[in-house]
């Protein structure tokens, strides 16, 4: 090759305890060229980048920067190299604008002169095509903003070579269609440009090169306009897999779940739930889809017992008798005690769903440790059950006693699912059950929700990948800023459709 | 493109987290830290006071072991900070921050010479002491409560007011001295019920102290088996864990908060009954003598685990009498066996992030490539 390479990274190393996390791993990035890392979850791609960062210290390798020899000890180092990471979590001060997010850390000889900093901000933002508003405050901002933000703080600090780690998984395709605008623009700027995704599309669609990353050593390196999904797949999973969801036609539809007008305000008084109305039928695969924070965690948590409603009823017909019962007002342990088959798989698996330290029998006594008059806590039962779900659905781990936040997420999420599916659920929600799991477990726990539908039981299932949910439900609703923008059949429904109704807000104005 | 940064050095070595540890390499460490801490004690003595470190450590063994004497006043010592200890650990459990151990411990005290005092000689012995037992726990309870359901309903800050509670039962306890003074004038207790002996522990086999360390012997094993294989037990590690689970599964946080802090407390309160009644026979407002403090040390480094619990306070309550020995029979300066307390307990504490993390020294790398 002519061109230079901007990054080089020749046979790196990260260990951390006993874990590999990478092993001898190579990867190059030229100028004026956009490299997609790929890899499944855990496959070790955000420790790369954090050591190019400047996060993590390599243990063994060699990192060169134009051609020469790099120690990035820190991420102020990693800047004197002119390389910015943009991170998965936004790593901003809440209450200030975003110039003095911006300018935030730069030493100036002068002191700081927010009116030029501002005027440069719009320079870039100009340059490169950027909406935003250098005057407003974080905590005002939708998150595509906020992400705004962060690339221009690498870019305001003079930034050649970026990182961005997973910068789609919070945005709608409309923003992620903005987001790839301005990196086409930055790329023919000349910028260096390292994409972290375990999107297949996103890759295909955005990057010139993809370099596979599997279990911390790199696999390859391929030129995007030569490869496709199968063979991408086939290098990140190691075998041919199908990537196809078997969605059966939904049997027996009864009403199970009816909510109805329901609202929900934070303590602050902001309206979380806005007289959210919908049914939850048996049989069938409720999808729900929207921004992240749209109000999806409060309305699981409602129907769950774990959220305060203000107004509205939940209803839940009993699938034996028939009878109907309300669900509102009443504490999680009572909604059991009524005799409701209630399964919720919460989207903070480790913080919510299960207990990090516990091990796994331990996990599931959480919901049978009450049986039994006697004070003491029978310990059998559940070990039989933790050894049955390990055994099932093939959990990973050295044994019954691993604490669960020691296995790797894939796992985590095996054993709480096997738990909520185990009580012979009729209504199971799952809240982002896929996130962060490589695909393997992600087509595992899509079987099992299949299973559960075809077992009569009313799914509801949270998603924020819009192909996944379009494959795998049966209706789709839509919710934006705590309203239900719509309710559409998956197996007629487009992308761009879902997508407009999780940006619509009627009266308000649209997230941009 | 120009100005890259100049070439960085280095790193000498960098820090990492150990992932897990054989148990007999941490053993190893704690044990090097021991003895590195009695070399660098070695190191002190000699440069500050021209003693044989050898001959003072013999001291300060001979303090806890000397005589018999001593070595019942040690397992008395022992047993009550061990009592304490244990009533802290519940609450740690749940981690809520109970540092008012010291306040409840004071108030069980309170309770115990409340009742010598007040009903000593109207009432039959084994009356007065289920009183006494009562009146103590219900007080120790009531101090660990108040915190407790604040912390519940209103999400007060418990480690403040724990804290705080302490100094109002200490002042509590400073007006009873007064009230309660004997002779008059000399804002004393004194010995409660000197002649009668009303509500004095009795002397089991001979020995003053052996009721004492029979009852927290039975309070270690209970608690432990509360904590591991009680429903309770169960309930508080999962509120201590992560309180987001506990409601999930439908646990009544508040309830669980409030009861394990009234256990907690009533624990403090049997500490109290034990120092009041069954060692000192009198109260002081230094009765509790700042073991409600040291008792969140041996809960920590227990990893609050009971049957350790006994092993920790023992070597704690060892290095404190020692320390004293060494004080006296070398008439040194009492800051001296501080000294080397301080020491030793630094080398302690220290060898935990050792045995956490793990120093990386970078590997000479090869400059010509």
């Amino acid at each position: 090759m002519s061109k230079t390479a901007a990054l080089e990274l020749k046979k790196v190393s990260k260990r951390f305890g006993s874990v590999v996390a990478n092993h001898q791993v190579d990867l190059t990035v030229y100028q004026g060229e956009i490299l997609s890392v790929l890899g499944e979850n855990g496959s070790g791609k955000t420790t790369l980048m954090n050591m190019i960062a400047g996060i993590y210290y390599p243990d063994d390798g060699q990192i060169f920067v134009d051609g020469k020899e790099a120690v990035i000890r820190s991420p102020k180092d990693a800047f004197d190299y002119k390389i910015g990471m943009i991170h998965q979590h936004f790593k901003l001060v809440d209450v200030f604008t975003a110039t003095e997010n911006i300018v935030l850390g730069l030493r100036e000889e002068k002191g700081f002169d927010l009116k030029k900093s501002a005027a440069r901000i719009r320079e870039i933002s100009e340059k490169y095509g950027f909406e935003i508003d250098p005057d407003k405050k974080i905590y005002q901002m939708s998150v595509s903003e906020k992400q705004t933000v962060e690339i221009i703080k690498v870019l305001y600090r003079g930034a050649d070579i970026l990182i961005l780690d997973e910068p789609t998984a919070v945005l709608t395709p409309q923003e992620t269609q903005k987001l790839f605008a301005v990196l086409r623009r930055m790329r023919d700027d000349g910028k260096a440009i390292i994409i972290i995704t375990h999107k297949l599309h996103e890759v295909l669609a955005l990057s010139d090169r993809v370099s596979v990353l599997r279990k911390g050593e790199s696999i390859g390196t391929v030129i995007t306009a030569e490869t496709n999904e199968a063979q991408l797949t086939e290098m990140m999973v190691g075998k041919k897999i199908s990537l196809n969801i078997d969605r059966s036609e939904p049997k027996n539809l009864t009403d199970r779940l009816v909510v109805r007008n329901i609202n929900c305000s934070s303590r602050d008084g902001v309206k979380l739930l806005d007289n959210v109305t919908f049914t939850a039928r048996s049989g069938e695969i409720l999808g729900i889809a929207g921004i992240a924070g749209s109000g999806q965690r409060e309305l699981l948590e409602s129907i769950a017992g774990l959220q305060h409603v203000d107004s509205g009823e939940i209803l839940y017909y009993d699938p034996k008798t028939g009878a109907e019962e309300n669900l509102r007002d009443k504490t999680p342990l009572q909604i059991r005690e009524m005799g409701v088959r209630l399964s919720f798989v919460p989207e903070d698996r480790l913080g919510m769903g299960l207990v990090g330290n516990m091990d796994i029998a331990e996990n599931m006594m959480l919901r049978s440790y009450r049986r039994g008059k006697s004070i003491f806590l029978e310990k059998k039962q559940p070990r039989t059950l933790a050894e049955e779900i390990i055994k099932q659905l093939e959990v990973v781990t050295p044994s019954v006693n691993t604490p669960v936040r020691r296995l790797s997420g894939g796992n985590v999420q095996k054993v709480l699912v096997g738990r909520e599916i185990s009580s012979s659920p009729s209504v199971l929600m799952a809240a982002y059950p896929v996130r962060g799991l490589d695909i393997n477990s992600s087509y595992l726990i899509y079987k099992l929700l299949n299973e559960q539908k075809e077992n009569g039981v009313a799914v509801i299932f949270v998603g924020e990948d819009l192909d996944v949910l379009l494959e795998l439900c049966d209706r789709i609703l839509v919710i934006g800023a705590g309203r239900v923008t719509g309710i559409v059949d998956a197996r007629t429904a487009t992308k761009e459709e879902i997508g407009l109704l999780m940006t619509k807000t009627e009266g308000g104005e649209a997230h941009g | 493109m120009a100005n890259r940064a100049e070439k960085k050095r280095e790193p000498l070595f960098h820090i990492v987290k150990r992932d897990t540890i054989p148990f007999w390499q941490s053993i190893l460490i704690r044990v090097a830290a021991v003895a590195l801490a009695l070399v660098v004690c070695a190191v002190v003595v000699v440069l500050f006071t021209d003693l044989n470190p050898l001959e003072v450590y013999t001291t300060m063994i001979s303090g806890s072991f000397g005589s018999m004497r001593k070595f019942w006043a040690t397992l008395q010592n022992t047993a009550i900070l061990l009592c304490i200890s244990l009533a802290v650990t519940p609450a740690f459990k749940m981690k809520f921050w109970n540092i008012g151990a010291e306040g409840q411990v004071m108030m069980g005290c309170l309770g115990t010479a409340a009742c010598m005092i007040l009903i000593g000689d109207k009432v039959p012995s084994a009356v007065l002491m289920l009183i006494m037992v009562v009146v103590s726990i219900l007080c120790g309870m009531l101090w660990g409560v108040i915190p407790a359901i604040f912390k519940a309903y209103w999400n007060t800050n418990e480690t403040l007011f724990t804290l705080m509670m302490n100094y109002v039962a200490i002042q509590l306890v400073s007006f009873f001295c007064t009230v309660w003074e004997n002779p008059k004038g000399s804002a004393n207790i004194g010995v409660i019920n000197m002649s009668s002996h009303a509500g004095w522990f009795p002397y089991l086999f001979g020995q003053q102290y052996l009721l004492n360390i029979l009852i927290v012997l039975v309070l270690t094993i209970g608690l432990y088996i509360y904590l591991k294989y009680n429903k309770h037990g169960y309930e508080i590690s999962v509120v201590g864990e992560s309180q987001n689970t506990a409601r999930y599964v439908g646990m009544n946080v508040k309830k669980i908060i409030i009861r394990t802090m009234a256990l907690s407390g009533a624990i403090c309160g049997i500490a109290g009954l034990l120092i009041v009644a069954g060692t000192n026979h009198t109260m002081t407002t230094s009765s509790a003598g700042g073991q409600g403090f040291t008792a969140i040390m041996v809960s920590w480094l227990a990893k609050f685990n009971p049957l350790v619990m006994i092993l920790v306070s023992f070597f704690l309550v060892f290095l404190d009498r020692g320390a004293g020995e060494i004080a006296t029979a070398f008439r040194l300066n009492e800051s001296m066996a501080d000294i080397l307390t301080g020491i030793i307990l630094f080398f302690i504490i220290g060898c935990e992030f050792f045995v956490n993390y793990q120093i990386v020294f970078t590997k000479r790398r090869k400059e010509a490539r």
